[in-house]
């Protein structure tokens, strides 16, 4: 079962492990490397809040075996703070108050931080378009939506 | 929900990929972007005894534009065609399409090859080869077969391959002089399957009048619909009825039949009207939504 040697790059740190070949990638972060800032909630694609970055593209850590990455380079929502503290996404969030039990709050950290890398200044429609794979079942979408905005500011102002 | 215990290959080569799925047989599966094949193996809806990763095959990664259209490798992620600037350069129906698949982080991953592959009759890339009559080349140890599109797609998540045999790429022809392509569909959110969708393909002629039209319907049938409507002129309400006319639309917990139907008529209408328009402006780009 156990067998496959392998390493991730996890928030820019090597990770070896040993897996078994259909250990989920969102499984291996949280029950072999203790990284449970990442969520699980339908493990079938569609919730979002496993979302997590591959080389820097958002995808679904449930719908992807960790053996496959071998090699490649993740961030979790525990590698999107700074050495100055929280990203600017992060403050957004918090600021706007863009979660209420956090849940699904990883998720949208890892989308909405690939999202903006994408596209800096996204219209009303391209923030709605780019969470609406992402569910919140508590904050409602409004404030979610606002704090996108609310980063992108942030973003601007800072760079 | 977790996958039941699999054996795991990992080849880096074309020829390697053939080998293992030639020894698993009908045992075997090929696990591409996993976006379909994941959420079937976490709820044990399949459980094949050996997976095939081709991940690592850098040469199925290749996509190829050029006069006569676009060929898709196998590992050519929806992210990588929904960016790429040549393919919607040579067939806008691509990008149109893929818009509306699913949602960044599925795209990330999810392969267009297998998308094909996987034939779920409410996806949106098999109507587009359907709609162009492009093909798919399938590849077995010592044996290779390009098969086309109305081939292809045999019933709902359903393709016409076999046992051992790798899908490598998939053929979309070029969009011609004078034609012009739109995507048009229903969904409950953005990125759902769609309870109904229609791409549209219009051809105009020197004076610009309708010379050929043809749509491909998805979430009304098995497969996708392919239908001429050359016939009606540029009447797009007329070809919407015999539309209409020719689909039986299934009632599922989204959608009465009779609603879908109603949704054909006008994403029809609204495809070849979108189409047509694209058509008679010079670069050829129509519009999805
Ligand atoms: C939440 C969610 C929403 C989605 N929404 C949409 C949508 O709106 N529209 C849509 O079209 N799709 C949608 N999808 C599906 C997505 O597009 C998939 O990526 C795609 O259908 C399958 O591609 P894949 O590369 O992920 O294939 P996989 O999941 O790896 O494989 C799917 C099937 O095809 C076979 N296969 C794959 N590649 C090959 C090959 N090269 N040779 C032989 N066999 C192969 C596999 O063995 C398997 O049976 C959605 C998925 C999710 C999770
Ligand atoms: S747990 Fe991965 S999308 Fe829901
Ligand atoms: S904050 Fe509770 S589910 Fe989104």
């Amino acid at each position: 079962m156990s067998g496959h040697e392998i390493t991730l790059v996890v928030n820019g740190v090597a990770r070896r492990v040993s897996v078994p070949a259909r250990r989920l990638l969102s499984d291996c972060l949280r029950h072999d490397l203790g990284l449970t800032g990442t969520h699980v909630g339908c493990e079938h694609g569609v919730c979002g809040c496993c979302t997590v970055l591959l080389d820097g593209e958002p995808v679904r850590s449930c719908l992807t075996f960790a053996v496959t990455v071998d090699g490649q380079e993740i961030t979790t929502v525990e590698g999107l703070a700074g050495p100055d503290g929280m990203s600017a996404v992060q403050r957004a969030f918090a600021e706007c108050h863009g979660l209420q039990c956090g849940f699904c709050t990883p998720g949208f950290l890892c989308t909405v931080t690939a999202l903006l890398r994408e596209n800096p200044a996204p219209t009303e429609e391209e923030v709605v378009e780019g969470v609406s794979g992402n569910l919140c079942r508590c904050t409602g979408y409004q404030n979610i939506i606002k704090a996108v905005h609310r980063a992108a500011d942030l973003m601007a102002e800072e760079s | 929900m977790k996958p039941a215990p699999f054996e795991y290959h990992a080849p880096r080569e074309v020829d390697a990929a053939l080998d293992a799925l030639a020894e698993a047989g009908a045992e075997g599966k090929v696990l591409a972007g996993g976006q379909s094949l994941i959420p079937m193996l976490n709820m044990r809806l399949a459980a094949p005894a050996h997976l095939v990763d081709i991940n690592r095959v850098s040469a199925l990664a290749a996509v190829e534009t050029t006069a006569r259209g676009v060929r898709v490798g196998a590992l050519a992620r929806h992210a990588q065609i929904f960016r790429s600037a040549p393919v919607a350069a040579v067939q806008p129906l691509l990008r149109q399409a893929l818009g509306l698949v699913a949602h960044p982080a599925i795209r990330s991953r999810g392969t267009v090859v297998g998308s094909l592959v996987h034939a779920d009759p409410a996806a949106e890339l098999p109507a587009v080869l359907a709609l162009l009559g492009g093909s798919v080349r399938l590849a077995a140890r010592g044996a290779e077969r390009e098969v086309a599109a109305r081939d292809f797609f045999v019933g709902p998540m359903e393709a016409a391959i076999r046992p051992g045999e790798l899908a490598v790429s998939a053929f979309f022809p070029a969009l011609g002089a004078r034609s012009g392509t739109a995507f048009a569909e229903v969904a409950r959110r953005h990125g759902d399957y769609a309870l109904a969708g229609v791409c549209a393909l219009v051809v105009l002629d020197e004076d610009l009048r309708v010379s050929a039209a043809r749509v491909a319907c998805i979430g009304v049938g098995p497969v996708p619909l392919v239908l001429d409507v050359s016939g009606h002129g540029a009447d797009w309400a007329s070809a919407a009825r015999a539309v209409q006319d020719e689909a039986e639309p299934e009632a599922d917990i989204h959608a009465t039949a009779e609603y879908r139907r109603h949704l054909l008529g006008v994403l029809t209408e609204r495809a070849l009207r979108a189409a047509a328009r694209s058509a008679g402006s010079d670069d050829g780009e129509g519009e999805g939504g």
